[in-house]
């Protein structure tokens, strides 16, 4: 049979701990549960291929977010996130991460994945967030996936690869029952029961459209195109603060971070035409992409980083990273162009939105064992709620999840599902296959996301967010009812135009439901300028209820480590103030 | 409604000289994140079937032959 065929067939298998995405925090997550009951089947289901998948496909230039001691404590830590986030969080998750992840970070270390140290043998931390030390470099950093990838051989879990999970199956009693999966290559369906389930599909990063003209010329992953979000959502699980979208600053034109992570603690900074800083610090929040943003509108754009006032040698060290680990292709691109570090600025502008907890704050809630609000199942990585998790978070929250939920599947049985679930769902699945006639899922896609763009994007304004829902329903009917796919991959691409108008309407609806604006530029809203802690100091949960998209809120659990008034604010100073 | 197609200038290329896709190899096909790379029915060896790239570079990087050229496509160069 030549691949890309719809053969349709069907089989199903069973296993405790089911792992969706097997990109950062799934092998984790897979990893940790196999270890904690090694005689238990963990299945690790992925839509592309474990071996080189996800945000860490070709490596990472360094950990965003290591808390390691003798740096910083915590305490620190879970302050600073706090703050960064306007004081929505949970801080039980945020500190939970804080005090397990540098064990994570020795067990990295003892895969022989290479961090950057000092001449005595630690851990060389630099300084980029706005209060405390928290970045770790990682120059060897193409290690991260391979190494992975030997400890996953080694415990013989059992991999599918180029499955891509369409739906999650619930039991009548509420729990998780299990997913459903369909090859994209052949369009055999898989289904998979399970006890536990754990959704590690990263992030929502093909909602907003890059302006290159090229679809999957985003900054995330391509092929995290929301289907956890869109799962979850279906399953009945609550989704926090969708409304404080992912914005990165971005290299004009690519793809990737112009990176100042890497290269501030060279001396590199974010610079306006004139070569001058204007904000303090270069820590990805809403706060800064709001200065950023300003700065884009005003006079004094475009923005950019600067390292040109560096010593070549310096520039060199920095090149090797930034063109070799994590987006090996940006050199190439630096090359085309003849950019040339030492001699000018590298111009930057502002990325398409989307959902991510790894670099903002908005994904499926869970709690500090990456429990949701479904039974039996979990999140953990870029589409959990734990705010600016990054790749740290996801490893760590991945293996504390992992172990969770194989404790969970230890103590119950398979939960029973409805058998007209499945045959819903495949109906559903297959539906664009057996139109003769009718729109490309690409098309649908790229008007769902030039929509997107149209109107989503912040400054958020009511007007247009209401006739953005407009749209969104008309798109919807034209996928249900006319969208096409002509082979296996095409149907793939058609699923995920599915799970991008979820996202789409989520969008949408978080960000209509929260009446103030909060997070800089990540929740703007011109009809509501102002921060009101006075009525929104507090989650908003999006969920399905009785089949209805439905907001509203959760308070904010008492704080573990307590802030002081003079600290809350210090995210709202990013600004350099200019002397007379 | 009747399809077409555009035409669209694709970032991956292989050199036919040194892949060896027709002694079974398939590397490049399967690490793709965006499964868009393809064995060729006709030449036997592998191309790029979809435009969905995200640049990334596994293709290029595991290619055992260093068959395969990862550029910036036009629009982003
Ligand atoms: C360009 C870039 C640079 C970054 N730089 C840094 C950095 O320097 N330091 C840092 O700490 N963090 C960095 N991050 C963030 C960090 O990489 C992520 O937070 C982290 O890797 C996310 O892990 P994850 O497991 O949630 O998602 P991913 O690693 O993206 O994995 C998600 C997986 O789910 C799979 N999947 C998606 N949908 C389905 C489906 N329907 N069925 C089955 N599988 C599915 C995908 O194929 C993918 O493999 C960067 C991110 C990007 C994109
Ligand atoms: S990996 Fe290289 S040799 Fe193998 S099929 Fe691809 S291009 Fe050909
Ligand atoms: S660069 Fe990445 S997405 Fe493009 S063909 Fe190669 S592996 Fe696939």
């Amino acid at each position: 049979m030549t691949m890309d065929q719809i053969t349709g067939g069907m089989s199903e298998v069973s296993c405790d701990v089911l792992v969706i995405g097997g990109g950062t925090a799934g092998p984790m997550a897979a990893l940790k549960a196999k270890r904690k009951t090694p005689d238990a089947t963990v299945i690790l289901l992925e839509k592309a291929n474990v071996k080189r998948s996800g945000a860490i496909s070709m490596g990472m230039d360094g950990l965003n977010n290591a808390v390691i001691p003798g740096y910083a404590t915590p305490e620190q830590y879970t302050k600073e996130i706090t703050i960064a986030n306007d004081g929505i969080v949970n801080q039980k998750a945020v500190y939970k991460y804080a005090e397990s992840c540098y064990s994570i970070i020795e067990e990295l270390d003892s895969y022989g994945i290479r961090f950057l140290k000092n001449e005595n043998g630690d851990f060389d931390v630099k300084k980029v967030h706005h209060i405390g030390t928290y970045v770790l470099p990682m120059p060897n950093g193409e290690t991260v996936k391979k190494a992975l990838y030997r400890q996953l051989r080694r415990a013989r879990l059992l991999i599918s690869n180029r499955y891509m999970a369409t739906r999650l199956l619930t039991g009548k009693d509420g729990r998780i029952a299990g997913a459903i999966a369909v090859n994209t290559r052949n369009a055999e369906f898989l289904v998979i029961r399970a006890k536990s389930v754990i959704l590690c599909m990263g992030a929502a990063g093909r909602l907003g459209l890059p302006t290159s003209g090229y679809m999957y010329g985003t900054y995330e992953n391509a092929a995290n195109s929301g289907d956890g979000y869109a799962m979850a959502y279906h399953a009945g699980a609550g989704l926090a603060n969708l409304e404080s979208f992912q914005i990165n600053p971005l290299i004009k034109d690519y793809n990737g971070p112009a990176c100042a992570y890497v290269a501030g603690p060279f001396g590199a900074y974010t610079a306006n035409n004139d070569g001058a800083r204007f904000i303090e610090c270069d820590y990805w929040s809403g706060q800064m992409m709001l200065e950023f943003f300003n700065e884009l509108q005003s006079g004094k754009g475009p923005v950019f980083l600067k390292l040109n006032h560096l010593h070549s040698d310096t520039i060199s060290e920095i090149e090797h990273t930034l063109h070799n680990v994590e987006r090996p292709t940006r050199g190439n691109f630096h090359e085309n162009r003849n950019t040339d570090y030492r001699k000018e600025m590298i111009e930057m502008h502002i990325s398409e939105i989307g959902f991510c907890s790894g670099h903002s704050a908005s994904g499926v809630f869970v709690d500090e064992f990456g429990r949701t609000t479904v039974p039996g199942l979990y999140a953990a990585g870029d589409m959990a709620s734990v705010p600016h998790n990054y790749m740290l978070g996801a490893f760590t929250n991945g293996s504390i999840a992992g172990e969770d939920a194989m404790s969970y599947a230890n103590d119950v049985d398979f939960a029973d599902f409805d058998p007209a679930d499945i045959a819903a769902e495949k109906e559903r699945v297959l539906a664009p296959t057996k139109r003769e006639d009718g729109i490309p899922a690409n098309q649908i896609e790229y008007k769902t996301r030039r929509l997107v763009n149209d109107y989503l994007q912040p400054p958020k304004v009511t007007m247009k967010y209401e006739l953005a829902q407009r749209r969104f329903a008309e798109v919807r009917e034209d996928m249900e009812n006319h969208m096409i796919a002509r082979n296996s991959h095409e149907l793939m691409r058609s699923l995920e135009a599915s799970s991008i108008i979820d996202c789409a309407d989520m969008a949408a609806h978080a960000s209509l439901y929260r009446t103030e604006s909060r997070w800089g530029l990540y929740h703007l809203r011109t009809d509501y300028r102002e921060k009101n802690n006075e009525d929104w100091f507090c989650h908003t949960l999006l969920s399905k209820q009785d089949g209805v998209m439905t907001s509203e809120t959760r308070p904010v659990d008492d704080y573990i480590v307590p802030i002081a008034d003079d600290e809350k604010d210090l995210y709202d100073k990013q600004r350099i103030k200019i002397s007379a | 409604m009747p399809l077409a197609s555009q035409e669209t200038t694709v970032p991956v290329v292989v050199d036919e000289a040194k892949c060896i896709a027709e002694k079974g190899c398939t590397v490049c096909v399967e690490v793709c994140p965006l499964d868009v790379l393809r064995i060729s029915d006709m030449s036997k060896k592998a191309y790029m079937a979809y435009d969905e790239c995200w640049y990334c570079m596994p293709c290029e990087a595991d290619c055992p032959t260093g068959a395969v050229t990862v550029n910036i496509p036009y629009l982003l160069k």
